[in-house]
């Protein structure tokens, strides 16, 4: 679980998070949606300690993340996965290099093993013959895949995507989407996933976090985020034609 | 605008602080210094040996050419040769041509990694990204002294060829004036500045990259910009460690 308590950050005089409050529970896939400029990308870089909050505090597992020894923020960023929007695949490797990478960094396994581990979480993102392939090899959708693969080879605590849908086809997106809620729940870890996509809110949003000018405007889940009457949540949320139909449909129970 | 001057160059000492810190696994370490060594040394060897054949071919003619007096002897040709690649073409004028090859690609590489969240990555991981990118590229360095002593060995024979060949002199005057007046402490001194040089062609580009901020035309600019700093930098090194050495 992660406890996020008043968090600040500016830059120069950009106040970007004014005060951010809010909780991501353990097992479930935790959305954080905004528009652009809300301070989503923000949010998500001080959870994982790449920007230094101005004030406020971030709780992993119930201590606070400014307390922790220099050691214990490095076993903290092991426990960390990371899906990048663009998946920050590293060009001069291949699939397998890649995925092997933090194994390689991180662990002391054997080679043997590493490749065992790396040919199950391939399977698990449904990857095959693609160990020899180069990032710029394969497709958005399969480049993502491994992402996702890099971020869990290493048995993480905390699972965290930005945007893992942007720049994919529907269907695309629903299998990313589906992929990471099934590994959240099979591993019983705690997901943040960033994201602008409304089809995500509706099939993986199990908590909702919708941040609004560097605040948290409303927090709820994919079952009363059509009840609320949060007006800001409703103009984002249900922007387009269909998604008001949507709602329209599900208020009337069909 | 002084106080931005002063801050990068507080931000230039700290990265080269933190590049030493936290270092990467021993086995991951070696694999990305041979990388470099090929990227950075290996890979500009053969620039460097053009380069370094004709303008040395260049200084014994232009030499030879304003010489008319009949009294000054021809081994002349040879000592000029010899003083102008060891001091200054082979140390300060090769580590310029490599602030652009070199440079601009240590700038590009690192920067293309901070535009595509490559760098963040790796610090996601738990890596120091630092000692991770810049620390191989500085090892690697450590061998530009060879890529120096093959600049000036290259330069000397493109000298004698163009002299001796050319028709300026004889082979034997080439030798004497090669060999006049020699002081091997200014080898030692050509030697010393370009290890100092290497440090300034592995850091400062790796800085420009590091620190960028922006997308893919930044990174051509910062690209441009590590260029000019570094050639500032290594001219402005070169004044100083002349004085301080050979005054």
């Amino acid at each position: 679980m992660i406890k996020v308590k008043e968090l600040k950050k500016s830059f120069d005089d950009l106040e970007v998070l004014k005060g951010v409050s809010t909780e991501f529970e353990k097992g479930k896939t935790n959305l954080i949606i905004g528009q652009s400029g809300s301070g989503k990308t923000v949010f998500l870089k001080c959870l994982l300690g790449l920007f230094k909050p101005d004030s406020g505090t971030i709780e992993y597992n119930e201590r606070v993340y400014e307390n922790f020894s220099k050691d214990e923020k490095r076993e903290l960023s092991t426990q960390m996965g990371m899906v990048f929007q663009g998946g920050a695949l590293f060009d001069s490797m291949t699939v397998e290099e890649n995925v092997m990478f933090p194994l390689k960094m991180l662990s002391k396994m054997k080679l043997p093993d590493m490749k065992k581990r790396v040919e199950e979480v391939l399977d698990r993102v449904n990857l095959v013959d693609t160990n020899d392939k180069f990032p710029s090899e394969i497709s958005g959708g399969m480049q993502k895949r491994v992402s996702i693969a890099r971020a869990i080879v290493n048995k993480p605590r905390y699972l965290f995507c930005d945007e893992p849908n942007s720049g994919l086809d529907p269907r695309t997106a629903a299998v990313i989407d589906n992929l990471i809620q099934e590994i959240t729940h099979e591993n019983d870890i705690t997901t943040v996933i960033n994201t602008h996509d409304m089809n995500s809110v509706f099939e993986i949003g199990e908590n909702i976090v919708y941040l609004e000018n560097g605040l948290t405007a409303w927090q709820g889940n994919k079952d009363n985020i059509y009840k609320t009457d949060n007006k800001k949540v409703t103009d984002f949320v249900y922007a387009s034609n269909l998604f008001q139909k949507v709602r329209v449909a599900q208020k009337e129970g069909l | 605008m002084i106080s931005k001057y002063v801050k990068s160059i507080g931000q230039y000492f700290i990265m080269i602080y933190e590049t030493f810190k936290r270092m990467t696994k021993s086995s991951e370490l070696r694999r990305l210094i041979l990388q470099e060594l090929d990227d950075l040394i290996v890979s500009s060897l053969g620039i460097v040996v053009f380069i370094s054949f004709f303008i040395g071919a260049v200084i014994a003619i232009q030499t030879a050419l304003n010489f008319s007096n009949p009294f000054v002897p021809k081994s002349l040709i040879g000592f000029a040769a010899r003083q102008s690649i060891i001091l200054e073409f082979a140390p300060t004028f090769v580590s310029i041509i490599m602030a652009g090859k070199v440079g601009s690609y240590i700038t590009s590489s690192i920067g293309t990694m901070r535009v595509s969240e490559q760098i963040d990555a790796l610090e996601v991981m738990g890596i120091n990204s630092l000692n991770y990118l810049v620390f191989p590229k500085i090892i690697a360095m450590c061998m530009f002294p060879f890529v120096i002593a093959i600049s000036m060995f290259v330069g000397i024979i493109g000298a004698y060829f163009a002299g001796v060949y050319g028709g300026f002199l004889s082979s034997e005057a080439f030798f004497t004036g090669l060999q006049e007046d020699f002081i091997p402490f200014q080898v030692f001194y050509a030697f010393l500045k370009s290890f100092i040089f290497a440090f300034i062609l592995a850091t400062v580009p790796s800085f420009h990259g590091y620190y960028m901020k922006g997308g893919s035309l930044e990174v051509g600019h910062a690209a441009t910009t590590s260029f000019v700093w570094t050639s500032v930098i290594i001219i402005f090194m070169n004044y100083f460690i002349t004085q301080l050495l050979l005054s």
